[in-house]
């Protein structure tokens, strides 16, 4: 995914002239114009905004360069709670749903029949609309009519108030988010899993091994590249998460202003109140955070040769 | 010994069962509810399939909210988006590989890094950019921003990358112009690929959320998730016709999965979704 590969440098008996960029310059227009304009731009301007004092967006204006919004920010209890929330988000959602994927991976790589069925029932959930299922778990999570309560007064539990109680709504967006980040998780296990020689299945079914040593002893460190590649992906795409969390509670974070994450305090704080230095400083925390994990990524990637 | 291996294959039939059911079961218990009426969708016990099915939800949906406007601007945004993103990804994905300049792998490597940049880090002067253009509460708001992916250009040029330059020579020698062995043999060879990046991005250009609800404001330029928001405070909390709602966004999606799962799947695994 991001490992870039080397390729011959620039070798040609031709002369460099202005010729030379003209046809690669007319093919790269569309492209490199986009670039510009929406990532490039918009990522300095970022960095910029974030070290400009007292800046005010309708005027354009500033008082001075400085690190008075990252101060503010991390002085701010709310983007404190945010950095927190996010992280539990991460460490809860990331490590539970890398549990149940390398089981439901090495089970269906190891059925023939119904591998149709069973990959569209546990893929689904990657391909629909976050929000429009955030919705949907809400329905599922409601109070008094929701299936999870019923369910749960078929056992003789108390009905639990998922989304109002601030105790339970943590536990909820991580139910949601386990569950929406399974398919992408199996994906991938699976590709390793398929990757991974079948011969030291072969030597350790002939040596009797049983299934379980097989799966701890062969399986699960052959596989670690994958798992560590993947735990990478899905720390910095949970580490977003905004759509599936605005839909639970109505466009608010959390049942009682509890549930800010990162992307939620970066949202208001440029959205709803107009203070950008906050908002782009929050944006470089975050840029900063996926950083670190890239450069982890990358020596998991070049360590295993992977991809 | 040969019954104890078949009660494994049984059993790791069943938990898998049982999984399949869960990760379906929100999208089974939608259509469900989508298909009661207000006063059975409440009821405790619930009722596994409606008494009586019926459609008036959705109907309630296309009526009340303008859910056929919301579709009507997903599908547009997405067929621009798709289309616009795959024309830019095959010229500079051919220009990456394929053609020769002084400091062709340089840049690339520059734009490569740039993949981890957050779009969630840009929003913040790409909407002063679309007010600046005047392009704020437009359905064009919502397609140029993204038709220009680093990611899908990266895929597609490690695939150009492996088609021989001497396909590419020959073709030369052979009179054609580069723009004619781009889209008479390049393009064709690398259609699994391009039919992959397109499904991963019509996938992304209909779900996006939080970028729709910063740029558009007015009623008719919302497309189906944005739509779907607003219906849940315009509604009042009516599970069923939320439900309806949420079968209308989704829907579409679930059906491409069906026919594409494929092609899908083997381009998340080969790449992962980004964005």
């Amino acid at each position: 995914m991001s490992k870039f590969k080397r390729v011959k440098k620039y070798k040609s008996d031709e002369k460099v002239t202005a010729k030379t960029f003209l046809k690669p310059a007319i093919y790269l227009l569309p492209f490199i114009l986009g670039i510009l304009v929406f990532t490039v731009y918009p990522f300095f301007n970022a960095v910029a905004i974030s070290f400009k004092e007292d800046y005010k967006v309708i005027s354009d204006t500033f008082s001075g360069w400085g690190l008075g919004n990252y101060q503010k920010i991390f002085s701010d209890p709310t983007f404190i709670k945010a950095i927190i929330n996010t992280t539990q988000y991460v460490l809860v959602v990331v490590s539970i749903s890398l549990v149940i994927s390398i089981l439901i991976a090495v089970m269906l790589n190891s059925v023939e029949k119904l591998q149709g069925l069973f990959q569209t029932a546990y893929f689904m959930p990657m391909v629909t609309s976050s929000a429009a299922i955030g919705l949907v778990w809400r329905w599922l999570f409601n109070y008094d009519y929701g299936i999870l309560n019923y369910l749960l007064s078929l056992f003789d539990v108390d009905a639990i108030n998922f989304l109002n109680n601030p105790q339970y709504s943590m536990i909820s967006l991580c139910i949601y988010g386990v569950w929406s980040m399974l398919p992408f998780t199996i994906i991938l296990l699976l590709a390793g899993l398929q990757n991974i020689d079948p011969q030291y299945y072969t030597a350790a079914k002939v040596d009797g091994a049983k299934t379980i040593d097989i799966f701890f002893n062969i399986t699960v460190p052959l596989l670690a590249p994958t798992i560590g590649l993947v735990a990478i992906v899905n720390m910095i795409s949970s580490f977003k998460v905004f759509d599936a969390l605005y839909m639970l509670f109505g466009g608010k974070p959390g049942p009682a202003y509890n549930l800010y994450t990162v992307i939620f305090y970066l949202y208001e704080q440029f959205y709803t109140k107009l203070k950008l230095g906050y908002a782009a400083a929050s944006a470089i925390v975050l840029f900063a955070i996926i950083l670190l994990f890239t450069m982890v990524q990358n020596r998991i990637q070049k360590k295993y040769d992977y991809y | 010994m040969k019954n104890t291996e078949r009660n494994k294959k049984i059993i790791l039939y069943l938990i898998l069962a049982i999984g399949a059911f869960i990760m379906f079961f929100p999208f089974f218990w939608m259509i469900i509810t989508s298909l009661k009426t207000g006063f059975e969708a409440n009821k405790v016990p619930p009722t596994i399939f409606p008494a009586k099915a019926t459609l008036d939800n959705y109907v309630y949906a296309l009526k009340t909210a303008p859910f056929l406007k919301y579709f009507k601007n997903s599908v547009i945004v997405t067929i621009f988006c798709v289309t616009i993103t795959m024309f830019n990804t095959i010229l500079a994905a051919f220009a990456f590989s394929k053609m020769r300049f002084p400091g062709r792998d340089i840049i690339f490597a520059a734009l490569v890094a740039m993949m981890m940049i957050p779009f969630e880090m840009l929003i913040i002067t790409n909407y002063s950019t679309i007010v600046k253009l005047g392009l704020y509460d437009t359905i064009i708001a919502l397609i140029i921003p993204f038709t220009s992916s680093i990611f899908y250009t990266y895929i597609l040029r490690n695939f150009f990358m492996s088609v021989p330059d001497s396909l590419y020579h020959s073709a030369k020698i052979d009179g054609a112009s580069d723009w004619q062995f781009l889209w008479e043999i390049l393009v064709p060879i690398a259609k699994p690929s391009l039919v992959t990046i397109a499904l991963l991005n019509a996938i992304a250009c209909w779900n996006s959320f939080l970028w729709s609800i910063l740029v558009i404001n007015s009623t008719e330029n919302r497309t189906l998730p944005f739509g779907l928001f607003a219906f849940t405070n315009e509604t009042g909390i009516r599970y069923e016709r939320l439900m309806a709602g949420a079968t209308i966004v989704v829907l579409p999606m679930i059906i491409l999965f069906l026919f594409a799962r494929k092609s899908i799947v083997t381009g998340v695994s080969r790449g992962g979704l980004k964005g």
